[in-house]
């Protein structure tokens, strides 16, 4: 879960990162108030969660408080990478004589957190990686050692940086490394790390990514910065059906009807579980399928838990019948959920024969389940039919519906 | 043989008292498991379908010697310490079933097994099968269920996903391959065990001459099985079957398992099956199709299965 420039900013000044004075806006009195206060020339900062910002004209610079109340103005409405800015940073400009880059993030593949230093901010640092490799320094460290400053200090080091740079450096960047495994991140960047034209060093712009996962352990951060639970922070925010799936697989305990992504198809999706739903997705799109949702069922969901999904998915325009479709299951019994979607065919006002268009789940309880659907006439299949001619059933049983309409 | 479990495997399961540990205890002993002891705190002297519950790992080593393997089946918050446990008592196998484990803590296990010579499998994973010899963990379910989709044989199958072990093992099956062990390693952006630290196992297993896995976008994992794949020059013929490959056209959307994300150029499906097959790895587009790959694989190597 990315966090806003801001809110790393919040995040790191609780950890006595050195930070330029600065203050969130969200109009142009505000921002003509804050570089009034802040005195002196100002950068104005569109807030987003997409990189790219500078490219897209959304950070300016004003010498005046009426030249930063302009600029917020001229920020404020420009879209970066489709996203609107959530707000705006004023925050006082700097002198700087030199950029650095310092970064933590997991090394999925050595499994430890890896410290990346430049003496080369500012810049994207994978072009550095690429043209000045000398200028990059990677450097693993252990989750369960205690942590010092001296893997800061060699990180440093090693790019070749000596002197008062390296002294004052060393414990900003040692912060940095214990913030990301104190509030499980999966990335503390700051770029640029600037030292500026009086010797001192400041943290120009960060970057702050939090574990889903974590964020149960780390409420009283998230409250205090103003994070919503409800905030997923994805590439784009959830729409409304998105957020009625979540509440509905909220308030039952009982298995998984979740994740559910809406798209703009007509297909709509009961699929499980992790990998199953991958692998379905992309089956009904080769056969030139149009989803309407993604989802993933699992865990043995309760029948109510796949009743509700689909009488939501029924009731997305444009739905016209649904695909019930899950690799061999072991857990998640195949009655259960034919009982569940065939309620929920009901509950809708649809026959289950008409809008099911196949019912693919092999496994537990499968003869059980299969009974009960051979009884309200909905088309299924065993393993012997595999994931992929499931999915081209459904495909073609929802063209063939729309050529001759009933 | 097989590779990491047989008949002969002792393991313990700690939470065992809960709901689906103890499902998991039943189905693992009707395949044929021997689970010494179970392990919840405060419920010593219970058992469960007659496996003796302890207090801790260090009273069912001192009551049975200290088992072969651990599987792990608590809550998140409390499954870094119960792997802490099961690595300071000595286990050198230890199946992580637990889900949503921040990836901090995933990371704390690692090194501590790593420091105790132990290997984890997991997190947020259905354990390990060698069919027709025993079973460690959710895989497969109940054991009728189990013997219809797993069958011994010369297939061994590494999956990122718990479910798509059984979709491919049922597969392979129908297609008369059996499998000579089967992990699911775990769809945690950190896992214990990846494809390419599993590699040298299946290599030395004599049983075993060809590999299936199945992999998603995310990670590098399948970066370094190639690197693996191609630096040990091993003899076992790989096809990979890769899904979500819909996720390269949508970039920071995290769908599936927790390490399911496209964020940058490699963790495309696009890259990851160029990778794969410039190493020689054959990729499947259907599940469907890894029987034939392999047999064709194999036959060029003049294995007729």
């Amino acid at each position: 879960m990315r966090f806003y420039e801001y809110e790393s900013k919040a995040l790191f000044r609780k950890r006595g990162l050195p930070l330029g004075r600065s203050r969130v806006v969200k109009n142009a009195e505000e921002a003509r108030a804050a570089a009034a206060e802040i005195g002196g020339a100002v950068v104005v900062k569109s807030q987003v969660l997409s990189g790219g910002r500078m490219k897209a004209g959304a950070v300016q610079f004003a010498d005046t408080p009426e030249e930063a109340a302009r600029k917020f103005e001229q920020v404020l409405p420009i879209v970066v990478k489709g996203e609107q800015a959530r707000c705006v940073l004023v925050e006082e400009k700097s002198p700087v004589a030199k950029e650095y880059f310092a970064s933590v993030t997991w090394d999925g593949r050595r499994k430890l957190p890896v410290l990346l230093f430049s003496d080369m901010g500012g810049i994207d640092i994978e072009e550095v990686a690429e043209s000045h490799p000398d200028h990059l320094s990677r450097t693993h460290f252990s989750t369960i050692l205690p942590l010092t400053e001296r893997i800061a200090k060699e990180a440093i080091s090693a790019v070749g940086v000596t002197g008062d740079e390296l002294v004052r450096l060393t414990p900003i960047v040692f912060r940095l490394m214990q913030l990301f495994l104190d509030f499980d991140l999966t990335l503390a960047e700051i770029n640029p790390l600037a030292k500026l034209e009086n010797g001192k060093f400041l943290v120009l712009d960060g970057h702050v990514d939090m574990e889903a996962e974590a964020r149960g352990q780390h409420e009283a951060l998230l409250a205090e910065l103003g994070i919503g639970k409800d905030e997923t922070r994805q590439a784009r925010p959830p729409t409304p059906f998105e957020l009625e799936a979540a509440r509905m697989n909220a308030a039952d305990h009982r298995g998984i009807a979740g994740n559910v992504v809406e798209f703009d198809g007509d297909l709509g999706l009961v699929i499980g579980a992790g990998g199953g739903s991958l692998t379905l997705f992309d089956a009904v799109r080769k056969h030139g399928g149009r989803p309407a949702n993604y989802c993933e069922i699992g865990g043995n969901p309760s029948v109510a838990k796949a009743k509700n999904l689909t009488r939501l998915l029924l009731s997305k325009p444009g739905v016209e019948k649904i695909a019930v479709m899950m690799n061999v299951v072991s857990n998640t019994r195949v009655d259960i959920v034919a009982r569940g979607v065939i309620a929920g065919c009901l509950e809708a006002g649809k026959q289950p024969s008409d809008v099911i268009a196949i019912f693919r789940i092999p496994g537990s309880w499968e003869e059980e389940g299969f009974k009960i659907l051979r009884k309200y006439g909905v088309d299924y299949c065993d393993r012997s039919v595999s994931m992929y001619e499931a999915a081209g059933r459904a495909v073609a049983k929802l063209a063939q519906g729309q050529a001759c309409p009933s | 043989m097989s590779i990491l479990i047989t008949k002969d495997t002792t393991f313990i399961v700690q939470g065992i008292t809960g709901r689906e540990a103890v499902n998991l205890t039943r189905e693992n002993l009707a395949y044929g498991a021997k689970i010494v002891g179970g392990v919840t705190p405060g419920r010593a002297g219970r058992d469960v379908y007659g496996v003796p519950v302890y207090d801790t790992v260090q009273g069912v080593v001192a009551k049975h010697g200290t088992p072969d393997g651990a599987v792990v089946c608590v809550p998140p918050r409390f499954t870094k310490d119960a792997v802490f446990e099961a690595l300071e008592n000595g286990v050198k196998l230890i199946v992580v079933v637990t889900e949503n484990v921040p990836r901090r803590e995933v990371a704390q296990m690692v090194e501590l097994a790593r420091l105790r010579g132990a290997r984890i499998i997991g997190p947020n994973c259905l354990g390990i099968i060698s069919p027709d010899e025993a079973k460690m963990g959710g895989v497969g379910g109940p054991a009728a269920n189990t013997r219809q989709a797993y069958r011994k044989g010369p297939i061994g199958v590494m999956s990122r996903s718990g479910g798509m072990t059984t979709e491919i093992a049922s597969t392979l099956t129908a297609a008369g391959l059996g499998q000579s062990t089967c992990v699911s390693i775990g769809g945690d952006a950190i896992v214990g065990t990846t494809y390419a630290e599993l590699m040298p196992l299946f290599e030395a297993d004599r049983e075993t001459q060809a590999i299936a896995i199945y992999s998603e976008p995310g990670g590098r994992m399948e970066a370094e099985l190639a690197e693996w794949v191609k630096a040990n020059r091993s003899r076992l013929p790989i096809v990979a079957f890769m899904a979500g490959r819909f996720m390269d056209e949508m970039r920071g959307m995290r769908f599936g398992h927790a390490g399911t994300i496209v964020e940058g150029k490699e963790d495309t499906t696009a890259e990851k099956i160029a990778r794969m097959e410039a190493a020689g790895i054959s990729v499947a587009e259907r599940i469907e199709e890894i029987p034939r790959l392999l047999r064709k694989r194999l036959a060029a190597q003049g294995v007729e299965v």
